[in-house]
């Protein structure tokens, strides 16, 4: 805290206004446009119907295009602003198109008919959000289930990693120990290797282990993951040693050390893991798409994905999709944005 | 947070302990992906059938295309696949599949209405079995977005018209209506070789051993290669993306900036429920080239699988699927080319469909008739997959100016060379 | 909504009961082994979970993927294929010229590498630059700095699928920009078929995703260089630029080396951000070798285990190579 308020000091007195403040705060603003507005982009357009997706120019707000109950029409007719041969313009419902032209009447007077060509005329729009996007897919699937699903994935693995690479991290910051170095360069050597390029073996592996289309095929594979070894261990060798050495004195069995001692301290090492492997867990799509194939085991990502064809993106629900696997992640940051932020920058990445 | 999760958790173990239970009964697992709304009318459909065959429980499970291409294929040959999947690699899952004639009541029906189909899914050499039934049949073929064509004051090329005729009067349109697409072709290997075969492409040697690159072969590459560089065709499809990825411009077409989109009768449902009253649009015949004027048959199949431990109860599920009424309905809903040579005779009222999808549908039936030999010969060959990836892989590249035609046809002969080697090696 | 607050607080102390009990009823057996054992050779104990699951898991597949990559043919089980030798593998690097991928047989390989080659070193040397400007504004007296440094952190949760759909929804031919710049009075830019913009598009979404991760590892950095080197140096009247070329660079060196270090990691590995974005093309100039092995071994309608298996070993074992340099990098700048 001392440290940050010396920073604060070592400033230029307060007051007056350099060229870089000015550029400091013009980055940043521009920062925020770029960083924020892509992701709200993203959540207006999942709001639109499918036809107001394909507009060019995009509207701003999800808008479609107005009806009118006309009297004499059994169903709503769509409303156009037309312009006449006399060059006025008028709100016009549309009754049918045939060719290039339009048959029109005026929703107030619906004997008055009128024919206009389909350039002259242009939709009456207003701002209406397109639910259905959400709740069409929603309704079509077993969204508890696939949720359900989701959170005991997420949740079990997210404890499992924590709890064995925290062990592992002990082991290899607090021992010396035969073949450390052997272990050292097995968590260092596999650190780079992605997992889409071991997804055959893996699957072979857990078809042996009698786990396909069980949720702990999600879970076990991911569990030991060399970035965290690496993370909590660079952490934990900034721990004290005297504060382990004390308590062994006092007879604490080395567990309880690592229970007792090791775990709190670690905590912010262990908050960052956890969000990583929360997020990770979360958006998982690939290996799941590969080892779960049944319905009742689906997780979020896989069965939102299900009106995914051969033929064509259906957009309207990708996107509406997209946004509500969002949502929870969302929540997650802006109640634990401070904690993520500052557990990041005190994991002693140095 | 946590106690929740640990209550979902339970939630969730509980719930597949149900299924464990469930499980006495005869369950019968379907794998099924969708393009538009079959997914929803083949659960009805199996809702009924559940309603009077109390013995059997189907569980459908509806799953993206990308489980069906990439996936199915490891988890079968792994033993873990499931008792039917509806598959559109009927020559690669062959191998895979269950001969359901043992266990049908009346094989001489699927014979007789699914014969010619049957081909496509059985492995070389066998001329017997009875793997499934087509969900869709689909016959590639153009759209043709009047309303343009009348905004510009053109004509529509007539039933006989070329494809360079096409191309000419495409151009003419979208310049004058400012489209950016005079001709779209999905991004397709399928797609492409009903231009090619049109236009001469033979595809096997005399021994009937692939040989893919031909004089016809190559004047279908060099005019879509022509239609890019003459701005007839636009990059975006063909010269976008790498390898045999799939690109579509329905989307486009549906907003109006495709003037002839070439693509197929599976478009027709979706077209006709998002363009609605818009313009005008129409399926026309396939244009012609010096070999004639077909069309690429094709489709998804529902097959049965061999690793199914109820193949009894199978071919009960798949004899109700496949039973007339069933089936016509399901066509009829999912606006979808009977894959029944019964029903295509008798001809199919889509009772749901305008009638503007009632006349795509109807262009598209008629285009059947007039199909080449070699298109029904590529779609049943067991290795079409791999000819289709490697043309549009190659013959990309060279559109989107990273190589040369005269490359991708080496690069085409040799990949299709060395795939079909790897395959066959035992 | 929320549960009142006496209810949440004894449903933590329950919970917290029960960590304990469990925690202690580990305890019991921990104890006899360590009597058994020793001390000192817990640590296998405590290594062995994680063992257990990165050999099953990690390291036998990896000797799977060996065994793969010198068989051929179709089957999945590995005793199922018939062995090849070096087969794949020569394959693989059967090339007129290792300077031209498009000389060599299996040139979507070699694309692959010659892109995720470029990729990478574009992607590093400005994400470095990037995150290194953010963390030196965001170290600057400003208000809101939480604010801000969450602003720019949020991507970093977004999964990888997501921020590409985001980028391409803004990116392609209808999209967001492009009305921008048709507002402006341009013409519409077609990223995606421009194998230039299409790899820049590539680098800037990976870094718009990532930045935040790294600027905070900086920020730490700068915020632990001791504050009274810049008052001696204002002292002295020392340029501002020149202060930050003597005192700040040299102490956010071991930051820096992070940031480079997993920056290179990741580059190398990127697969679905970019596959999503651009599909590898346009041709194949966004193909990455990572996306390479994946539709060979899954997307091809041939699902090719053997080469895919062959080139993830000549790609591991470049990935270990530069596992290697980074240790000693990192034991340079400790000695």
């Amino acid at each position: 805290m001392n440290r940050v308020a010396r920073l604060l000091l070592v400033r230029r007195k307060s007051g007056r206004w350099h060229w870089t403040d000015i550029a400091a705060y013009s980055y940043l603003a521009l920062g925020v446009v770029l960083m924020f507005g892509p992701v709200l982009w993203l959540v207006l357009s999942s709001f639109k119907t499918q036809a107001g997706l394909l507009e060019f120019p995009p509207s701003l707000l999800p808008m479609s295009q107005r009806e009118v109950m006309v009297q004499g029409f059994p169903q709503p007719l769509p409303l156009f602003s037309a312009t006449l041969d006399d060059g006025s313009t008028r709100v016009l419902a549309q009754v049918r198109r045939i060719g290039i032209v339009a048959q029109m009447v005026d929703p107030e007077n619906p004997a008055q008919q009128f024919r206009i060509p389909i350039d002259k005329r242009t939709p009456v729009r207003e701002f209406k959000l397109a639910t259905e996007n959400y709740t069409e897919p929603l309704e079509r699937f077993a969204f508890t289930r696939f949720l359900g699903n989701s959170v005991f994935v997420t949740v079990v693995a997210t404890l499992i990693t924590l709890l064995i690479n925290s062990m592992a991290a002990y082991a290899l910051s607090i021992y010396e120990f035969k073949g450390k170095n052997a272990a050292m360069l097995m968590v260092v050597g596999t650190l780079m290797i992605p997992i889409t390029i071991i997804l055959v073996p893996v699957y072979l592996v857990i078809t042996k282990l009698g786990l396909v289309n069980s949720l702990w095929a999600v879970i076990l594979p991911g569990a030991a993951t060399p970035t965290g070894v690496f993370l909590l261990r660079q952490y934990m060798l900034t721990l004290p040693r005297d504060l382990i050495e004390a308590a062994r004195m006092d007879k604490a069995s080395e567990w309880q050390i690592y229970w007792r001692i090791v775990m709190p301290l670690a905590m912010p090492a262990l908050a960052v893991l956890a969000i990583f492997s929360i997020m990770w867990r979360w958006n998982e799509f690939l290996w799941p798409l590969a080892v779960l194939t049944k319905t009742e085991v689906h997780t979020l990502q896989i069965g939102l994905n299900a009106f995914q064809g051969e033929l064509q993106t259906q957009w309207h629900y990708l996107l509406a999709m997209t946004v509500a696997t969002l949502a929870p992640v969302a929540l997650v940051f802006v109640f634990l944005q401070r904690f993520i932020t500052t557990g990041i920058a005190n994991t002693g990445m140095k | 947070m946590t106690m929740r999760a640990w209550v979902s958790a339970l939630a969730v173990v509980t719930g597949l302990l149900a299924v464990d239970v469930a499980q006495a009964q005869t369950t019968v697992r379907m794998s099924w992906y969708s393009d538009g709304n079959e997914g929803e009318v083949v659960a009805d459909l199996l809702k009924r059938f559940e309603a009077q065959n109390k013995d059997i429980k189907i569980v459908l499970d509806q799953v993206p295309y990308k489980a069906i291409t990439e996936n199915l294929p490891v988890q079968l040959a792994s033993g873990q696949g499931p008792d039917i999947a509806r598959v559109v690699d009927l020559g690669g899952i062959a191998r895979y599949a269950l001969d359901l004639r043992p266990y049908l009541k009346d094989a001489a029906y699927w014979d007789a209405n699914f014969g010619p189909f049957l081909e496509w899914m059985r492995p070389q050499g066998d001329t017997n079995s009875i793997p499934g039934f087509m969900t869709q049949l689909t016959v590639t073929g153009p759209f043709v977005n009047k309303t343009l064509f009348e905004q510009a004051g053109i004509a529509l090329p007539g039933a006989k018209a070329t494809w360079e005729d096409w191309a000419k009067a495409t151009k003419d349109v979208a310049t004058k209506v400012q489209a950016p697409f005079p001709i779209a072709m999905d991004r397709s290997g399928h797609r492409f070789f009903g231009l090619a075969i049109s236009e001469g492409a033979k595809l096997f040697d005399a021994k009937g051993e692939p040989a893919v690159i031909d004089d016809g072969f190559k004047r279908a590459a060099q005019l879509v290669y022509d239609w890019h560089k003459s701005g007839v065709m636009a990059k975006e499809l063909w010269g976008s993306v790498s390898g045999a990825a799939y690109r579509g411009a329905n989307d486009e077409f549906k907003n109006a900036q495709v003037v002839m989109y070439m693509s197929g009768s599976w478009q027709i449902a979706q077209f006709d429920k998002t363009i609605g009253n818009a313009f005008d649009w129409v399926a026309v015949p396939t244009p012609c080239g010096p070999a004639g004027c077909t069309a690429m048959p094709g489709g998804a199949g529902l097959v049965a699988i061999k690793t199914t431990k109820n193949p009894a109860a199978v071919a009960r599920v798949m004899e109700y699927l496949a039973s007339e009424p069933v089936l016509s309905e399901f066509y009829s809903r999912s606006l979808f080319v009977p894959g029944h040579i019964g029903i295509a005779a008798k001809g199919l009222d889509y009772k749901d469909a305008s009638p503007l999808a009632k006349a795509s549908l109807k262009v598209f039936s008629d285009q059947v008739a007039g199909l080449s030999p070699v298109a029904y010969r590529l779609q049943g060959y067991a290795n079409n997959r791999i000819i289709f990836n490697a043309v549009i892989s190659r013959v990309g590249q060279a559109i989107s100016g990273e190589t040369t035609l005269d490359e991708a046809y080496k690069r085409v002969a040799s990949d299709v060379e060395q795939q079909i080697a790897e395959r066959n090696k035992k | 909504m929320t549960p009142p607050l006496s209810l949440r607080r004894s449903a933590a102390r329950w919970l917290g009961l029960f960590v304990a009990a469990l925690m202690r009823l580990i305890d019991w057996p921990m104890r006899g082994l360590q009597r058994l054992l020793g001390e000192r050779r817990m640590a296998y104990v405590f290594l062995l979970p994680n063992l257990v699951f990165f050999s099953l898991f990690v390291f036998l597949p990896l000797i799977i993927n060996v065994v793969f990559s010198v068989t051929g043919g179709a089957a999945l089980f590995p005793s199922e294929r018939p062995y090849v030798g070096g087969g794949q593998y020569a394959y693989l690097f059967d090339c007129d010229s290792f300077l031209d991928p498009g000389s060599c047989r299996e040139d979507h390989f070699w694309r692959g590498v010659a892109n995720t080659l470029r990729f990478t070193t574009f992607q590093v040397v400005a994400m470095v630059l990037f995150s290194l400007v953010t963390a030196v504004v965001l170290n600057m007296r400003i208000r809101g700095r939480g604010f801000f440094r969450a602003v720019y952190f949020f991507p970093v949760l977004l999964s990888p699928v997501v921020v590409a759909l985001i980028w391409k929804w803004i990116l392609q031919r209808d999209g967001l920009l492009n009305a921008g710049l048709t507002a402006l009075g341009g013409q519409k830019i077609l990223f995606f078929i421009d194998p230039g913009w299409a790899m820049f598009w590539a680098i800037f979404v990976s870094i718009w995703a990532h930045m935040g991760f790294y600027t905070l590892i900086l920020l730490a950095g700068l915020q632990a260089i001791p504050a009274d080197l810049y008052e001696a140096a204002e002292m002295d009247a020392t340029p501002r630029w020149r202060a930050f070329w003597r005192i700040t660079l040299p102490l956010l060196w071991p930051n820096l080396v992070v940031v480079i270090v997993l920056a290179l990691i990741r580059g190398v590995q990127t697969f679905d951000e970019v596959f999503v974005l651009t599909g590898g093309g346009p041709g194949t100039a966004t193909l990455m070798v990572v996306q390479y092995i994946y539709e060979t071994a899954f997307s091809n309608q041939v699902q090719n285990f053997g080469l895919a298996a062959a080139a993830s070993v000549v790609l591991g074992i470049v990935l270990f190579g530069l596992t290697l340099a980074q240790l000693a990098a990192s034991r340079r700048r400790s000695a």
